[in-house]
């Protein structure tokens, strides 16, 4: 039905041409960005209601005292529900610690939760398709897992955390008692909040795909960041950093560089460097890890993901 | 009357002060609103995310941002005690 619309406007309501290039960017924009802005409504809207069953406050709890592995998997399966913005990553760490959840299981969880967040599934699926959207979950689930248990088996890492971090001590709360009204009143809110400020990146991210689709050589990546490029992978996930919580506008410029020959695995190493490592967060964590750890915090974010985009693109 | 903002410094937590000034102010109550960036006093209150309200040493809500008429009716429920 959007499809029929987008055909509609571009070929009727415009009077464009079919098959020439303004006519197939300008469909894929209307095409495109009808189609994401509905399914970030829903799907944001839906993950609200779930997140508000599982507070950080209530996350803490479940995660306590739990053991290497196990802890590490269900850490960074809560991440992905769990909501809490960055600036909140100091007390939940401080507070995780503090509630006797390992120090490596605290981490799978801070690496999972902006990895895996709604607003990148959303539009993964959106423009890459379920399949790719259930790839990029399970292996930043496994990152996360692996990159925490590594991290957590460092010989002395408590010390390496700052040391005041120990000496706090939480008051404890009571959680509200939230109905369903609440709830469905505090996702709406949310999802109104997200929407206000990722559209305007969504329409850039679209509108330069649009133009990367109708106007760029389909094999123009392909000829200079190949699958046979070894620098291609490391590039893309340096060029990524600067990016943070800009996945909504980078996604759709990605998907639009696939369909010019970008592999799979160089994609995904690109994406999960845009949601996982940035520099605004690691000033953040700075706050609560020593530098020798951060540097080794985002040392093994690093190698694993760019194993991540190597692994992918030799498979597929 | 005491009003607390707890939040080390982002966008929401700027918003939340904004909002409980201006529900104060609304409601007519005698009460200062002030800011708590020090990470160990917000956690004294168990509140892991961030922003928190807390109203007379209560926490009112962690994680979200009430309305401003949220905030205004939970000042008038403490000047009524």
């Amino acid at each position: 039905m959007i499809k029929a619309f987008a055909d509609w406007l571009t070929y009727q309501a415009f009077e464009m041409q079919a098959g020439t290039h303004l006519a197939d960017a300008v469909n894929f924009f209307v095409y495109d960005t009808i189609k994401i802005l509905l399914m970030l409504t829903v799907i944001i809207y839906g993950v609200s209601i779930i997140r508000s069953f599982f507070p950080p406050e209530k996350v803490k709890k479940i995660l306590a005292h739990k053991t290497e592995f196990a802890g590490n998997i269900l850490a960074a399966a809560l991440g992905i529900v769990t909501p809490f913005c960055s600036c909140s990553a100091v007390p939940v760490f401080i507070g995780f610690l503090e509630a006797g959840v390992p120090l490596g299981v605290t981490l799978s969880f801070l690496i999972a939760s902006p990895m895996i967040n709604e607003i990148a599934l959303v539009l993964l699926w959106g423009l890459f398709g379920a399949r790719i959207a259930l790839i990029y979950i399970s292996t930043g689930m496994v990152v996360a897992i692996t990159a925490g248990m590594i991290l957590g088996r460092i010989p002395a890492v408590e010390r390496m955390v700052e040391d005041y971090v120990w000496q706090i001590r939480m008051g404890n709360i009571e959680p509200p008692k939230l109905t369903w009204r609440d709830r469905s009143e505090q996702a709406a809110l949310h999802t109104q909040d997200i929407l206000r400020r990722v559209t305007l990146y969504v329409l850039i991210g679209i509108g330069v795909g649009a133009v990367i689709h109708g106007y760029v050589p389909i094999d123009f990546v392909a000829t200079y960041a190949g699958r046979d490029n070894p620098f291609a992978v490391p590039l893309a996930v340096l060029i990524a950093i600067p990016l943070y919580s800009n996945a909504a506008g980078t996604i759709p410029i990605v998907q639009a560089l696939m369909g010019k020959g970008m592999p799979l695995g160089t994609v995904l190493a690109f994406m999960m460097a845009v949601t996982a490592i940035s520099f605004p967060e690691m000033v953040i964590l700075r706050k609560v890890l020593k530098v020798k750890l951060l540097a080794i915090f985002a040392g093994i974010l690093t190698v694993a993901i760019i194993a991540v985009g190597y692994l992918f693109n030799a498979i597929i | 009357m005491e009003i607390k903002v707890l939040g080390p410094g982002c966008r929401n937590c700027e918003k939340l002060e904004a909002d409980a000034k201006q529900a104060v102010k609304e409601a007519g109550a005698d009460c200062a609103v002030t800011k708590v960036t020090d990470m160990a006093e917000i956690m004294q209150y168990g509140v892991l995310s961030t922003p928190g309200l807390v109203i007379n040493g209560k926490v009112k809500s962690y994680g979200r941002l009430p309305s401003v008429k949220e905030i205004r009716m939970w000042i008038e429920e403490e000047n009524k005690k």
